[in-house]
């Protein structure tokens, strides 16, 4: 078994800044987590603390069965692929694969057994020879990820592998690894800062912010139900749209209401968002929720907003308008081949029932 | 940089370069002269052989200028001398000494050998050691008879080397070298992983401390440190010569910290998770990084030892146990004057090695000094 089990794990630096704060999260074994967060917010510190690399300043962390709070990195059963591959410049691709093999004092036919079995997986049955400055990025990476493997350790720890490479190589490299998740089923935990990847790879994705967990979900979960603002606004490309406004009651009907935004709330949502009416509240609805009148021809007015065309961006498959109704900025995502000019004055459906609320006070979700 | 710029840099450059350049050349030069155009002023850059016929033998000879007035060569019964026509008369030479602040004039009977017109050139057989003068031979020949060759005296190196036990200094030198390099790059890396790589309480201030010994001239600590030697009765034995570079030094210390912080953090964490201990980290990863560097630190510490004098002067009594840069101060006091041109072969027999070495090294040198502080 090769759970992680970290509880009430902090991390203080000696200047007094908390890193990491009140961190609990169980991984069961053969799990791939991902831990995403903007810079800053203690993704990598945790996992460097996971690795070893990093002391814990309270709390435990278990792998397997083991408390490993004191166990220097080497003995933890762990491997680690890092953002700038960390291959060893002076050794050849063989080599730095085989380099733990060899401290660890492994036969040498197991060792190049265990060499060659990963290079035959990633593809590097070619490269063996050369030394690091000799490869491609994409290659490079496929080193550190062999480097790891041949270990066959407990846990994999990616501290945002793919954050140096170039773009098309991200998205291959991305669909690799979670083959080779599938293909080692071994517990991963993945450290990047890129919604996508987490969005792509996680089976579970521990949103960060400011060394504190916002939302530990599945990756739909996290985008359907997002347990608060920053989440919501961190899930998704381009982001879910926010207006500030308050909750109006007129005569038994809900209303949001924020300058010359008014839409009436969705009767299931009713229940729930009477509490706070006439507080203050944010607004969130993402951008395939707002569609333009050629699909919304019959819908009721009382969910539509007039906005004028700022920016139209097309992408193909689709286009996104930024729009303007005073006093707010939003996106909406649309059929690509629809033809919009700046400055056009269009009037969008808001789908209500797939809008989301957040209180003023602590940005929680509503719903 | 444009081709404008590099021009004017090579105008200003190329000059400057032949002026650091003189002392060295003018060193080949000499070391392959004959002794009497060795202090010639202005120098005589291509070394030339003068021959002449002496005795019906044709051979190398010094030319001492030519006679003014005609004379004749005539032998004595115990000598052979120059003298003008006017004190040859009838068999008989006059030959003037002074004897205890008297002037003597003596006939002496002597037999003519030759007449010299005026503007024969005096010559001198050339043989190697000024101190044997006395037994040269000498002529008085026409100016059509000597020759003027571009030769260059190979012999002086041989000679330069019988001079002192050349073969003895160099092994002495060399593995004092050797000794030095060892430790230098021994002591000064490991110290350099401490301040650059570990964390201890205090490390700032050490390294601070360390630092500011540099600001602190050798001849300061000289004295004192021979004390602490004579203390330990290690004066007139190598220990005093190489045991300090064990010790490391706040240059090479400074120089390798520099380039330590160069190399990732992410590369000895990789190790760590690997399994490295502290020490395999530093020996199987950082120090293969850091050969640029430390082949500098190397480089550095074998020319100093290699042209060190005041180590050696201060600590050094046995002549069997010199070093070539002090060795190299026997061609100044044997025989009263300085023998130049066997001083300068056996400098440049000196230099030779570090030329060389600099010659293979030089790409790694200017690498490791170019990298140190940035990215390795």
């Amino acid at each position: 078994m090769s759970e992680v089990i970290l509880t009430n794990v902090q991390k203080v630096y000696d200047n007094k800044v908390i890193a990491v704060n009140d961190f609990n999260l169980h991984i069961q074994d053969k799990e791939f987590v991902v831990l995403v967060g903007p810079s800053g917010c203690g993704k990598s510190t945790t996992l460097r603390m996971v690795a070893g690399l990093e002391e814990i300043s309270s709390g435990e962390i278990r792998i397997g069965e083991r408390l490993v709070n004191d166990v220097p990195p080497k003995d933890r059963d762990i491997a680690m692929v890092f953002q700038n591959y960390a291959l060893y410049p002076h050794m050849t691709v063989y080599k730095n694969m085989a380099f733990g093999l060899k401290l660890r004092k492994y036969p040498k036919k197991e060792i190049d057994q265990r060499v060659r079995e990963a290079a035959r997986i990633l593809g590097l049955d070619e490269l063996l020879e050369r030394k690091p400055k000799q490869l491609s990025g994409g290659q490079r990476q496929r080193v550190a990820v062999g480097r790891a493997i041949v270990r066959k350790p407990k846990v994999f720890l990616f501290d945002e592998p793919l954050s140096n490479l170039d773009a098309k190589m991200r998205v291959q490299m991305r669909t690799e690894i979670a083959k080779l998740h599938n293909q080692l089923q071994a517990t991963m935990i993945y450290v990047t800062h890129d919604q996508v990847e987490a969005m792509t790879m996680g089976d579970r994705i521990v949103v960060m912010k400011d060394g504190l967990i916002q939302q530990v979900a599945d990756p739909l979960t996290l985008y359907d139900k997002p347990a608060n603002k920053f989440v919501a606004g961190f899930i998704g490309s381009p982001p879910m749209n926010f207006m500030e406004g308050m909750l109006v009651d007129e005569h038994g009907a809900l209303f949001f209401q924020g300058g010359s935004v008014k839409l009436k709330v969705h009767e299931q949502h009713c229940a729930r968002l009477r509490d706070v009416c006439g507080k203050p509240v944010s607004f969130g609805l993402r951008p395939e929720d707002i569609r333009d009148p050629h699909i919304a021809r019959e819908a009721a007015s009382d969910t539509h907003v007039r906005a004028n065309v700022v920016v139209v961006e097309p992408m193909g498959s689709e286009t996104f308008l930024y729009l303007l109704a005073e006093p707010h900025s939003f996106i909406a995502k649309v059929q690509g081949h629809d033809v919009f000019e700046v400055g056009d004055t269009l009037r969008l459906e808001f789908a209500m029932d797939k809008a989301h609320s957040f209180a003023h006070k602590n940005a929680k979700a509503i719903i | 940089m444009t081709t404008r710029t590099t021009w004017i840099w090579q105008f200003v450059l190329v000059p400057l370069a032949g002026i650091f350049l003189f002392p060295l050349l003018w060193m080949f030069s000499t070391a392959l002269k004959p002794v009497d155009q060795a202090m010639r002023m202005p120098p005589t850059w291509i070394p030339k052989a003068y021959y002449a016929p002496l005795d019906g033998v044709r051979m190398r000879v010094v030319p001492r200028g030519t006679n003014a007035v005609a004379g004749v060569i005539v032998a004595t019964a115990d000598n052979r001398l120059f003298v003008p026509d006017a004190d040859f008369h009838a068999g008989r030479v006059r030959i003037i000494r002074t004897l205890r602040g008297a002037i003597v004039t003596n006939l002496v009977a002597a037999q003519l050998i030759k007449t010299v017109p005026p503007g024969f050139v005096h010559v001198l057989e050339d043989v190697d050691q000024t101190s044997m003068a006395a037994q040269r031979r000498w002529d008085y020949v026409a100016p059509a008879l000597l020759e003027t060759r571009t030769e260059l005296a190979w012999r002086n190196f041989l000679a330069a080397m019988r001079v002192i036990p050349f073969a003895r200094y160099t092994l002495n030198t060399l593995i004092l070298c050797l000794l030095c390099v060892v430790g230098t790059t021994l002591s000064n890396s490991l110290i350099a992983y401490g301040f650059a790589r570990v964390e201890w309480p205090g490390r700032d201030f050490y390294f601070a401390l360390t630092l500011a010994t540099m600001m602190v001239p050798f001849p300061v600590t000289m004295i004192a440190l021979y004390g602490v030697f004579k203390s330990m009765h290690l004066v007139g034995t190598w220990y005093p010569l190489w045991l300090p570079a064990f010790f490391g030094g706040a240059f090479n210390i400074f120089l390798l910290r520099q380039f330590y912080m160069t190399i990732p953090q992410d590369l000895t964490d990789a190790a760590r998770i690997d399994g490295c201990s502290e020490w395999q980290i530093f020996w199987r990863v950082i120090v293969p990084l850091s050969k640029p560097a430390l082949a500098v630190v190397a480089l550095f510490q074998f020319m100093g030892t290699w042209n060190d004098f005041m180590g050696p002067l201060l600590y050094l009594n046995d002549q069997s146990k010199f070093t070539l840069a002090l060795g190299l101060q026997f061609f100044q006091s044997q025989s009263g004057g300085t023998e130049w041109h066997l001083l300068m072969a056996a400098s440049t027999l000196m230099l030779l090695p570090i030329l060389v070495l600099f010659f293979f090294t030089q790409k790694q040198f200017i690498q490791g000094i170019a990298t140190t502080g940035m990215k390795g």
